[in-house]
């Protein structure tokens, strides 16, 4: 800036300084390119990132891409069209995608109630002893598959549950395979421990004087929890709910082993629409609209969230 | 006489076989300051665990107004305290957190705004902390906030578990004064716990004092600082000198360890024990000056206190700490005469 300018008002000296700024504003952003490379760990996050580029964004990339393309077509250098959504919209995948999004809402809630005991105990009681965490995760050594067909041998028409009671006392029970009561049990069972640890972490971080305090100021049991218990292990709850969603959203073989094709979910019709119907760009854009509403879903709860707020406390 | 509101009756408490406390017996009145001191490990803890009923005493009786009270848990107490981490929730704000106990009983929305910024004002903090969060607030700020809302509870008796303990020095005894002011406003009762026996001189009408789960003494500052039951009461309070002795006429003492003899209080009873003589007693003796006891020593070091000065001072074989206001310049390597009259020393059961 020049002497003279300065006396002037703001407004006077702005005209004269804008050209040369813009020239300058160039140079300003190459600088800070080439700084950002000169920061700590910048140049070592390098391969992570070209990893991450080349395996996540990049195939996410193609599925999109994939979406565009005509029916029933291998190639991608096509000219993109919308016909597959239409066929989404008119052929009532819909169906698929209401069945996935109300399992995965049913499974969270029963697996918050479920989880909050015995997380509380888990955090509060046992003190994350590492024999019962390890008890707690063994499960999820075996495939789930497996543990899912163990529920279907047990849960079986003269299976085991039902050959006993027969064998021992006569009774016969009903038939309680091949539908969404049981595809939701094999969801819960098999995402437990992604709701179980994020909430008994967000348990252990609510300070034993703030509880003591609130109790001593008169607070019942409930009250405690209400105020107190609840909204600070929400982060570890959000954390938890999040993935057991999500997961639910994406699974696959809960509703085809224990339902029984009783119940379609849109991961079946992405699978489908892949292998049996070698309809890939159909596939891509079921997937596509998944992925969007996952991302609506998520990003909402995240939103309201405030994960940054909640975790730099004091 | 006034009331006693806090009674305690023998109370032990054990873990396993620990020994926590020890047949405590004391009584707190009605809108007293007393204050419980004890070095860390003492029980004070355990003691106003049991107080505020969070833990139960093994053995005794704790009576809140003539009514036994053991095993009443502390949601069903009228009484409330101050944490040591104050135990802010993080998740309210500065005003959320004082109406918290009237939240808890119920009370409207705007009573509970009314009464909130009624004790910010008394705090000495403005409205505008009622919007505030509690990270933003100060420590002395987050101290204030927490008394607000023990207030807000308006309980029989308030506790106080060394909230203080994390401030530093100027903030600690600006608050200590304000804590003292606003016992005495609101006329309640206040039982605060602390180690320091500096901080509890200063807030307390009466303070008892414990070691290794013992109440040792209790009485007004006054007797603690001038009457101290025993030498460990006499060395909580600061730095002292303290002779072993025995007795050799009737106020003439034997130092056992260099054989000195001191001038001691006529009165007391022992035949032998620790004649402890305050470093603010001694007198550094100018030309013609005299005194009861009188010894020779060199200066060897000098400590700037504050407003006052401590030197210590070599005698044949030991060393004295000796203690005066500030602008009485003695030098390092100075001989001086050091006194002090009967009346300033007292005699202790070792």
């Amino acid at each position: 800036m020049n002497m003279p300018s300065k006396s002037y008002s703001v407004t006077d000296s702005s005209p004269e300084r804008l050209p040369e700024n813009r020239g300058s504003a160039l140079n300003i952003r190459v600088r800070n390119t080439l700084l950002w490379f000169r920061q700590p760990g910048a140049l070592l996050s390098l391969p992570a990132l070209l990893i991450f580029v080349a395996g996540f964004i990049g195939p996410l990339g193609l599925v999109v891409i994939y979406s565009l393309m005509p029916e029933r077509s291998f190639a991608f250098n096509q000219l993109p069209t919308l016909e597959n959504f239409v066929t989404i919209f008119q052929e009532g995948y819909y169906i698929s995608y209401a069945w996935s999004v109300w399992l995965a809402l049913v499974s969270t809630l029963i697996l918050i109630v479920i989880c909050w005991p015995v997380a509380y105990g888990l955090s509060r009681i046992f003190r994350r002893s590492m024999i019962l965490t390890l008890l707690l995760v063994l499960p999820l050594f075996v495939s789930e598959n497996v543990r899912l067909f163990g529920w279907v041998l047990t849960l079986l028409n003269h299976g085991i549950l039902d050959g006993t009671t027969r064998t021992l006392f006569g009774w016969e029970l009903p038939d309680m395979l091949y539908n969404a009561p049981v595809t939701v049990l094999g969801m819960v069972y098999v995402y437990l421990p992604f709701m179980l640890f994020p909430m008994s972490l967000g348990i252990s971080m609510v300070p034993d004087a703030c509880r003591e305090a609130a109790f001593d100021m008169g607070a019942t049991r409930w009250q405690v929890f209400k105020e107190v218990e609840l909204p600070l292990a929400m982060p570890g709850i959000m954390i938890g709910c999040l993935l057991s969603f999500v997961l639910v959203l994406g699974s696959i073989s809960e509703a085809k082993i224990l339902g029984g094709q009783s119940i379609i979910m849109i991961s079946h019709d992405i699978e489908t629409a892949f292998t049996y119907a070698q309809n890939w760009p159909l596939g891509s854009a079921l997937s596509t609209l998944l992925i969007l509403l996952t991302a609506v879903l998520v990003i909402g709860l995240l939103s309201r969230l405030n994960l940054d707020n909640l975790l730099s406390r004091k | 006489m006034t009331e006693s509101i806090l009674e305690l009756q023998n109370v032990e408490k054990y873990f396993g076989d620990f020994v926590a406390v020890e047949r405590i017996n004391l009584e707190v009145k009605k809108g007293e300051f007393f204050t419980i001191v004890g070095p860390s490990g003492s029980g004070k803890t355990t003691m106003i665990r049991m107080l505020v009923g969070m833990d139960k005493p093994s053995r005794g009786d704790i009576l809140m107004s003539g009514e036994r009270v053991n095993d009443v848990p502390a949601n069903r107490r009228p009484t409330c305290m101050v944490f040591q981490s104050l135990a802010l929730f993080p998740h309210k704000t500065v005003g959320e957190n004082i109406e918290f106990p009237l939240k808890l009983r119920g009370e409207t929305k705007n009573n509970r705004k009314t009464r909130a910024i009624q004790l910010l004002e008394q705090l000495h903090l403005t409205e505008a902390y009622y919007a505030k969060k509690v990270s933003e607030c100060s420590g002395g700020e987050k101290q204030r906030v927490a008394l607000a809302r023990a207030l807000a509870f308006d309980p029989e008796i308030l506790f106080f578990d060394e909230p203080l303990s994390a401030l530093d020095y100027r903030l600690r005894k600006t608050l200590e004064k304000e804590l003292k002011d606003i016992q005495r406003q609101t006329g309640k009762t206040f039982v605060y716990i602390t180690h320091s026996l500096e901080e509890a001189m200063v807030m307390s009408d009466r303070i008892s004092i414990m070691r290794d789960g013992r109440i040792v003494q209790i009485g007004t500052p006054d007797e603690i600082y001038n009457k101290p039951a025993n030498s460990f009461v006499a060395q909580f309070m600061g730095e002292v000198n303290q002779f072993n002795v025995t007795r050799q006429d009737d106020a003439r003492f034997l130092d056992t360890d260099t054989q000195d003899t001191y001038v001691g209080p006529p009165d007391a009873d022992l035949q032998s024990g620790v004649l402890i003589v305050r470093p603010e007693r001694i007198q550094i003796l100018a030309e013609g000056e005299a005194a009861d006891t009188e010894i020779a020593g060199t200066v060897q070091n000098q400590y700037v206190l504050g407003s006052r000065v401590q030197y210590e001072v070599k005698v044949t074989k030991r060393s004295l700490l000796v203690e005066t206001m500030i602008g009485d310049a003695w030098n390092v390597g100075e001989s001086v005469r050091l006194g002090w009259n009967s009346d300033q020393a007292f005699l202790l059961a070792r």
